[in-house]
């Protein structure tokens, strides 16, 4: 210690300490903060002025320059202030928005027009008009990790709040005026969990504080192990149950029954 | 005069004025003639041997399939595993049960079609004609049974000693009195008092929680969101068990959603049964009592899967579509001191499906403050 001592007045140790109180602070925050950055859910401002250009350019039309909406007899674009990230990542990553086409019973899916980044950014401006529900992160619907009891006890919350509108298998099914719950089929894990937090179009919400993560989680690995499952009843029909039943047996079932009957009866080749 | 009475008069008078016979029964007229039976005609089968050994060959060779096939159906129950699978486009299908599916029935329509092939081809093809005859036995047998039944009677000395049927009589009555009796295991019958006590009351009751059905976690007031959607139950249903648990459930499932206030209309009889837009309905359909959360939260329509029926819950729960005859039922709620809903009272009216005793006077209807 003796030869730090005697040179703690030297001209280099005020500069020397300086460089070394940096490197430890770097150090710390390199450590202490977060390491990895998911580029959606925390808006840097880099990403919300992005955001803001693609709005003006792609959104505004229907939802107002600044997300407050409009209602005119042609344009229904509504107020976005406080539907949150997970709102926007939803209708914009599924298809659903940019609406082609107004006056339609609701919006169809249709292929995604922006790419994730660009995306991200229109969830993180839109995140700033007001609070609202967050993209979830990939640990809150990573369903890897789920025991055989919550996915039963999944499968019990998804035909009390599910079902009735999405069909028992998840199908999907009609609502009234040409309005229709979509087939979760194809859904991705983060589509059903957004669409639970944020309600889209007729859906109810069923925020985290009521359905809390851990249902969620389990409704999402109830739907993935009971699509993942091989019928073993053979042709599942769509799993819409009755209707393509019905059809099936009386267009095909019958109609071959028919068919038959008819060449039964029928008189034949005679050799005159 | 009608046209016929007209023309059958003029007949008549014709008949007896000049005394020219009259056929009573003249041939009927068609306005096609009957063309009779068709003339018979061999088939190939029947003329050409060649024609003939090639239909033998068909139905042989269906008939030789079966055996490959139902050797097939023993391999695959063996052989294939259950767990394999077909994964071929939308097709995600056990490949055991199909295998089994198929060979067995192949096997049997190959059967069947080769049959009705002998039959058409090969079997003998003469043509019967079977006349309809009367249903009725003839006279002799009916006559036969009435003497054996009058010599019977006879024989029992039933009419000389007539104790005998009378009793007997008696004794088949009073066979009745056990069959009506049983009658009572229908159930009990729906007085007032026992209609009070089980389909008209459920377990909600002042105080008792409204919690999430299946995880029972209670719903505070202050974590729901507009267009939020809660399939509900009373905390105390948790202390049931079995056929109470699944008795009790029927009745007492609950929808609470939450609406923005301002655009809905809240009666002023029911402004203090709702938090902040937050208003509870029953769950069961008027109708025939399907439980009902088809929900759309932009409309506040209430869709019953069933037949359609639809209650507006922005509007106390009103039919606004359907055969449904009564508004849904709503829960007077509020908040306890801890900020979660609580019911203030049971539901002022009976929910479910009609009966044929249930009182509608006290639903609300349309136009009711």
């Amino acid at each position: 210690m003796a030869f730090l001592a005697a040179r703690r007045r030297h001209p280099a140790a005020r500069v020397l300490l300086l460089l070394i109180a940096l490197f430890v602070m770097g150090a710390l925050s390199t450590l202490l903060a977060p390491s990895q950055q998911s580029s959606a859910d925390t808006g840097t401002s880099q990403q919300v002025t992005e955001g803001k250009a693609l709005f003006t350019v792609q959104c505004s039309s229907c939802h107002g320059l600044n997300g407050e909406g409009q209602t005119t007899a042609v344009i229904q674009g509504p107020p976005l202030a406080g539907v949150g990230a997970a709102s926007v990542e939803f209708q914009v990553g599924t298809g659903r928005m940019p609406m082609s086409q107004q006056g339609v019973a609701q919006a169809p899916v249709h292929p995604v027009r922006f790419s994730p980044e660009e995306i991200a950014a229109l969830a993180a401006y839109v995140a700033t008009l007001g609070p609202g529900p967050a993209i979830p992160s990939p640990e809150e619907y990573d369903t890897s990790g789920v025991s055989e009891e919550d996915i039963a006890r999944g499968g019990e919350l998804f035909r009390t709040n599910c079902s009735a509108c999405h069909n028992f298998e998840g199908a999907g099914g009609a609502l009234p005026g040409g309005k229709y719950a979509p087939s979760l089929l194809q859904t991705s894990n983060l589509h059903i969990y957004e669409a639970m937090v944020t309600g889209p179009q007729q859906m109810p919400v069923f925020n985290d504080d009521v359905l809390r993560p851990e249902d969620k989680k389990a409704i999402i690995a109830y739907l993935n192990d009971l699509h993942s499952r091989p019928n073993q009843g053979g042709l599942n029909l769509g799993g819409l149950g009755p209707v393509s039943e019905g059809l099936w047996a009386w267009i095909i079932g019958i109609g071959g029954l028919i068919i038959f009957a008819i060449w039964i009866a029928a008189k034949g080749v005679k050799a005159k | 005069m009608s046209e016929l009475e007209r023309s059958a008069s003029a007949g008549d008078g014709h008949a007896t004025g000049t005394g020219t016979e009259v056929d009573l029964h003249p041939e009927p007229q068609y306005p096609v003639n009957d063309p009779g039976h068709p003339e018979h005609l061999p088939r190939l089968t029947d003329v050409d041997e060649k024609a003939a050994d090639r239909a033998t060959r068909q139905v042989a060779t269906m008939f030789g399939i079966v055996p490959v096939l139902a050797i097939g159906f023993a391999v695959t129950y063996f052989a294939v595993p259950e767990t394999a699978y077909i994964d071929f486009g939308f097709l995600h299908v056990g490949l055991q049960h199909t295998l089994l599916g198929v060979t067995a029935g192949l096997a049997l329509l190959l059967i069947g079609i080769g049959a009705v092939q002998w039959a058409r081809q090969l079997m003998d093809d003469h043509e019967m004609v079977d006349y309809r005859h009367s249903a009725a036995s003839d006279r002799d047998d009916r006559e036969y049974v009435v003497t054996e039944l009058q010599k019977g009677t006879e024989e029992s000395k039933i009419t000389r000693r007539k104790v005998l049927g009378r009793s007997l009589a008696g004794a088949l009555v009073a066979m009745g009195i056990p069959l009506v009796v049983s009658f009572a295991d229908l159930g009990p019958w729906p007085t007032k008092r026992r209609r009070a006590a089980t389909i008209e009351t459920t377990i909600w009751a002042e105080g008792v929680r409204l919690v999430n059905d299946i995880t029972y976690v209670p719903i505070k007031a202050s974590d729901l969101e507009i267009g939020q959607l809660v399939n509900g139950q009373p905390e105390n249903l948790k202390d049931l068990e079995g056929t109470e648990l699944l008795q009790a459930k029927a009745k007492s499932s609950i929808i609470v959603v939450r609406m923005n206030p301002n655009t809905i209309q809240i009666p002023a009889s029911r402004q203090d049964w709702q938090v902040g837009g937050i208003l509870c309905y029953s769950k069961i359909c008027t109708h025939v009592g399907c439980p009902i959360s088809l929900w759309e939260q932009q409309t506040h329509h209430l869709l019953c899967p069933c037949h359609q029926s639809t209650f507006d819950l922005g509007n106390s729960g009103l039919v606004v579509f359907g055969p449904a005859a009564r508004a849904l039922p709503q829960l007077p709620i509020t908040v306890d001191n801890e900020g979660y809903l609580v019911a203030r009272s049971g539901f002022t009216v009976p929910v479910g499906p009609s009966y044929f005793e249930r009182d509608s006077r006290n639903d609300f209807k349309e136009g009711d403050n």
